[in-house]
């Protein structure tokens, strides 16, 4: 096992799966000439062809409702957009047709499309290219929606969606892309949630990016004597109830950590299926963290100071238990 | 939910025993409570069918509340009141009991001196019959959380809290001292004759039949106060309200501390020998914490012994609503003048706390003196 980055796992991963499947075919805005705006695609024109590494227009409307079409004509394409603020120009495309196809065609055609994006901040990229909206795509019912956080997801969830029949949105934080690690040999499911460090006085419930800002946290929590159990929930949707409230139920506290903003975000949906499920369980009322309700600042300590930092994580952690630990 | 003594504001129902639709005979007992005296068995006091059920179990309601309908439409106090006739104390105002709150209402749960609980605090704490209130928490704000539900609780609702118990007596207690205007009358008797008597009674009997002391003590006051009115019956709304019956508190103490008063019924007209085995039911059934709900609320006068414990007199603090306490201290060897010679007698103090608003001390002088009569004539008891 070599050393990669994110980047590379996700680049692994498209060669493998271009490698594998003549009809799968990758195409967005300067994946080809460019190798993409974070580098993920760099190389692959010069390996796979024009044919299938398709560079297109500024037009995210267009080239998704292409990739809804060519996965229809039984091609598995796979659309990557640039950042999730750019698919709202695809969002017509993607919840009108791609998530309903099936379901308005009786069960007679599937739209095995693959839709990898960019998503959150940062990078000081500003208010267009920040956002953290994974969390509206999860509102959406006939789609799946998953948030990679580690090297073994990234390469493995792609090959995972293109064999699921339905629609798959993949979102890749730009924070993971430089993130180091080495990469195993186990099958990734795109069905389960993850305990990536076991706890019995907390559960702290996050993904994405915001993952390892909370291992961190629950690492701090630790010297402080608090156990926290640390849930990265890899499939936004369907959301996996069974580890997650298995979770609370053990551990009586929770804390959702959220780069989303807080209102009507994923966070808000985790916490009312906590009330609903495991309200008799709990020891202290559920903590969020989320991003403040602002468009993301460009200076740096203000788009630090906007986003979830593992003090604010370990601050809520510690609210739960009062002032006991 | 009826009242099971003066100090009981609420209880919580464990455990229905019939069900709608049950015939149901005056006695049967119908559902378990859980008072701060422990579970107690509730009776029903008429006869007829158990229309419907209006409490669930695990609900705490204030005592007046109606928690089954017998007989027809539901008539919420007609109801109540049948449920408890011979509950004396005037119906507690009715405080709602903070089962819940609602946590999106901070100004109202600031107004509350009770420490929020947690969710999983209260499940615990309901399905292993433990009451919260009152405790202070390790969670947020002060909020009893799982892990402070004491974990040596019993896993069943029934048997008795000894903090619990703790409370009940102190608030009977304050208010006894607080509404009652005590007087006390000591006389010291001979008690050569009864032991004696005793003895020999029970040289002829096998040891389960054996009669203590403590049997005379109770059929002697229960005859005295049977002829004296004055000090067998409740003080309510002003006024006193003599018993024909009477029905003999006997103050029991809990192991490990605590003390309660079940009544035994009718102890003026039972014999010696049953009254014996009533005792030690009665005890034995205190001590584990399994008393029923006239048990609780019969008592017309209440007979402490303080037994072998070695000190000679008891003042004793009368349990609302009744009019008198009557103490008997240890059985002392002391020396008596008998016919102008001192000889060495088996003694006891015999002494009563009761009520001025209803007797007076010419009256109560008169009781400890028969008591005394009848004691030195124990074949007649």
């Amino acid at each position: 096992m070599t050393e990669l980055s994110y980047r590379d796992a996700v680049r692994q991963a498209l060669i493998d799966a271009l490698n594998a499947d003549e009809r799968v075919f990758l195409m967005g805005e300067d994946v080809g000439s460019y190798g993409g705006c974070y580098a993920v695609s760099k190389g692959l024109l010069e390996e796979f062809g024009p044919e299938r590494i398709r560079d297109t227009p500024l037009s995210e409307s267009g080239f998704t409702g292409a990739g809804i079409g060519a996965a229809l004509g039984g091609l598995r394409p796979i659309v990557e957009i640039m950042t999730v603020n750019f698919s709202l120009l695809a969002l017509d495309q993607i919840m009108n047709n791609a998530a309903t196809i099936r379901h308005m065609s009786g069960g007679q055609f599937n739209v095995p499309l693959v839709i990898r994006m960019a998503t959150g901040a940062g990078r000081q990229l500003a208010a267009q290219h920040s956002h953290s909206l994974e969390g509206w795509y999860a509102h959406i019912p006939g789609i799946k929606v998953l948030a990679p956080a580690t090297i073994d997801d990234a390469y493995g969830m792609l090959g995972a969606a293109l064999a699921d029949p339905d629609p798959v949105l993949i979102f890749e934080n730009v924070m993971l892309y430089n993130r180091a690690g080495t990469r195993s040999d186990t099958t990734v499911d795109i069905t389960s949630a993850a305990v990536r460090r076991a706890g019995k006085d907390i559960t702290l419930i996050t993904y994405g990016g915001s993952l390892w800002k909370t291992l961190e946290a629950a690492e701090v929590l630790a010297s402080e004597g608090i156990d926290a159990e640390v849930i990265d929930l890899r499939v936004l949707r369907p959301l996996d109830d069974a580890t997650i409230l298995g979770s609370v139920a053990n551990t009586r506290r929770a804390v959702i950590i959220d780069e989303g903003w807080r209102s009507g975000s994923l966070a808000a949906e985790i916490s009312a299926r906590i009330m609903e499920s495991v309200f008799w369980e709990l020891d202290a009322p559920v903590g969020r963290v989320c991003t403040a309700e602002v468009p993301i600042p460009y200076p740096k300590h203000l788009e630090d100071a906007a986003l979830p930092q593992v003090p604010g994580i370990v601050a809520a952690a510690k609210a739960t238990f009062g002032t006991t630990k | 939910m009826p009242s099971l003594g003066a100090d009981m504001e609420a209880g919580t129902l464990v455990e229905w025993l019939k069900a709608p639709g049950d015939t149901i005979t005056r006695g049967d007992i119908i559902a378990v409570i859980e008072t701060q005296k422990g579970a107690i068995e509730i009776e029903v006091f008429e006869d007829g069918e158990l229309t419907a059920l209006l409490v669930e179990p695990g609900m705490k309601v204030p005592v007046g509340t109606p928690i089954a309908v017998i007989n027809g439409e539901p008539e919420p106090a007609a109801e109540a009141s049948s449920a408890a006739p011979s509950s004396t104390e005037p119906s507690v105002e009715p405080s709602p009991v903070p089962v819940s709150r609602a946590p999106s209402k901070p100004d109202v749960r600031l107004a509350r001196t009770q420490a929020r609980i947690s969710p999983a605090a209260r499940r615990i704490a309901a399905e292993q019959g433990i009451d919260l209130t009152g405790m202070t928490g390790t969670g947020p704000e002060g909020a009893v959380i799982s892990a402070d539900v004491p974990s040596h609780a019993p896993t069943h609702s029934r048997g008795l809290d000894l903090v619990e118990m703790r409370k009940a007596i102190a608030a009977a207690m304050a208010r006894s001292k607080r509404e009652i205007p005590h007087y006390y009358l000591s006389h010291t008797i001979d008690l050569t004759h009864a032991q004696i008597w005793l003895e020999q009674t029970n040289a002829e009997r096998r040891p389960a039949e054996r009669l203590l002391m403590g049997a005379l003590f109770l059929k002697a006051s229960a005859l005295a106060v049977a002829e004296r009115p004055g000090f067998n019956g409740f003080y309510t709304e002003d006024r006193f309200q003599p018993s024909d019956a009477v029905h003999t508190g006997v103050a029991v103490s809990i192991r490990g501390g605590g003390l309660v008063s079940p009544a035994l019924r009718d102890a003026n007209i039972l014999s010696l020998t049953d009254l014996m085995a009533k005792m030690r039911d009665l005890v034995n059934r205190a001590r584990k914490g399994q008393l029923r709900s006239s048990e609780l609320t019969d008592a017309t006068v209440t007979i402490s012994s303080l037994g072998e414990r070695g000190v000679e007199q008891l003042y004793g603090v009368i349990y609302p609503p009744q009019v008198a306490l009557i103490g008997f201290g240890a059985v002392i060897q002391k020396p008596m003048v008998i016919e102008g010679t001192v000889l060495p007698r088996s003694t006891v103090a015999i002494t009563l706390a009761a009520d001025h608003r209803v007797s007076d001390g010419q009256a109560g002088a008169r009781l400890l003196n028969d008591i005394n009569k009848l004691l030195q004539r124990p074949e007649t008891l």
